[in-house]
């Protein structure tokens, strides 16, 4: 491990360094634009999968509790994130509850199970499978479209308007959901690009 | 060793001609197609990026004029319905005194969508000829232009769930109009339009004799 050094290049404005071992356990910016380089962040790859793994966990959890409990006079019904995700879909808008289940179930759910199946052999200190930088190429391309705390936002703005109509309680997957936007804000400070590859590089070779 | 002086030594891969990987970082001889390291396409710089933010910015421009026309609710109350607009959506909530949900619904429906496409339009037009703007300023724009487009789809996702919610209700439905979908589709275009930026331009069209 040590002594090994790499060059490599800013991916923002191509200014090009020298990285040794030594360097990239710091936090490091690039001088020209401030990019930041290398995290500094020790154990990165066992907590990207830790994290990336509970996450997955919750995310299943919070498809069968109920998501909201809507009460009207004497009835509770309660809507699971599924029904609130889909419930108006018929006809023209059948493609806007795909597109809707896509961004905040289906791709974060993805992203967490490539990161699990690219980093999981790494962080256990066994060889890589095949395939597992693509798997992570695309963990990373896939960032910006996996919306589920843009998706919550959406329901706090949502319980508000529909505050006169009927008195709606935030059920279990809820909180659920809550606890895992926050999970993957933490996880993405851990998703050092210059260590996860380094280290997948190597449990690869 | 003074910022400066750090500053004049820095040097691209391009002028090493070499290509740097954008996915991972990596340097790689000039030439070579695929990274070794985590086997991204490897290209010096994206010839076409320009003219791909501005086809991707059209198809958004496009989709986001039919988004503020066409009803984006139609709500259905006792025979009689309803169909609000973005704008008419956002007069209704100020008239109900939720100035909060307003704001929040203006700001993600109106203002991050126009003022990202100034942004865009902005940016391509300073990237495409030599300049002489403030690298650090036009940098900042193209990381929040980056960051911000996906807080739009709050407008989507708030009609998704209405519909979905009142449905459990007898006495009224609400259905998501055709501007639900126009406006995720623009969303969509628009952030497609910002990925497309080669940011790597920012500092290769510089004039030169400009300090970085
Ligand atoms: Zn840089
Ligand atoms: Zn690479």
């Amino acid at each position: 491990m040590s002594g090994r050094r790499q060059t490599i290049a800013c991916p923002i404005c191509d200014t090009m360094y020298q990285v040794d071992d030594e360097i990239a356990v710091r936090d490091t910016r690039c001088i020209r634009c401030g990019h930041r380089l290398t995290f500094g962040r020790r154990g990165a790859i066992a907590r990207v999968v830790g994290l990336a793994m509970t996450s997955a966990i919750l995310m299943g959890l919070a498809m069968f509790l109920p998501f909201l409990n809507l009460t009207s006079g004497r009835n509770t019904v309660s809507a699971s994130l599924v029904e609130v995700v889909g419930g108006f879909a018929d006809g023209l808008m059948v493609p806007l509850a795909f597109a809707v289940f896509g961004f905040i179930l289906v791709l974060p759910l993805t992203r967490f199970v490539l990161l699990i199946f690219a980093l999981g052999p790494v962080a256990a200190a066994r060889p890589a499978f095949p395939g597992a930088a693509l798997a992570l190429r695309w963990a990373i391309v896939l960032k910006p479209w996996a919306m589920a705390e843009v998706f919550m936002i959406g329901v706090a703005v949502a319980l508000i308007k529909l505050s006169g109509l009927a008195t709606i309680g935030m059920g279990s997957a809820f909180w659920v959901l809550c606890a895992v936007v926050l999970i993957t804000a933490y996880q993405e400070t851990f998703m050092c690009r210059h260590t996860l590859w380094t280290e997948l590089n190597s449990a690869r070779a | 060793m003074d910022r400066a002086e750090q500053r004049a030594r820095l040097i691209t891969a391009r002028d090493a001609g070499r290509v740097g990987c954008r996915s991972c970082g990596l340097v790689a001889p000039l030439g070579q197609r695929r990274c070794t390291r985590c086997g991204a396409a490897l290209q010096s710089r994206d010839t076409q990026s320009l003219q791909k933010v501005w086809a991707w910015w059209m198809a958004g421009l496009i989709t986001y004029i039919p988004a503020n026309i066409y009803p984006m609710l139609r709500s259905t109350e006792l025979f009689r319905t309803t169909e609000s607009t973005i704008v008419g959506g956002v007069v209704d909530l100020i008239h109900y005194g939720d100035y909060a949900v307003a704001a929040i619904v203006f700001v993600a429906s109106i203002v991050i969508p126009i003022g990202k496409f100034g942004a865009i339009a902005w940016l391509a037009l300073i990237l495409g000829r030599p300049h002489a703007q403030d690298t650090h300023r036009l940098h900042r724009v193209y990381e929040v232009v980056e960051f911000i487009g996906r807080w739009s789809m709050i407008d989507v996702f708030v009609v998704a769930i209405l519909s979905a919610l009142v449905q459990f209700e007898t006495f009224a439905t609400i259905n998501p109009g055709i501007a639900a979908i126009s406006f995720a589709v623009s969303v969509i275009f628009t952030m497609l339009s910002a990925q497309s930026f080669d940011s790597r331009l920012i500092w290769d069209r510089l004039k030169e004799g400009t300090p970085a």
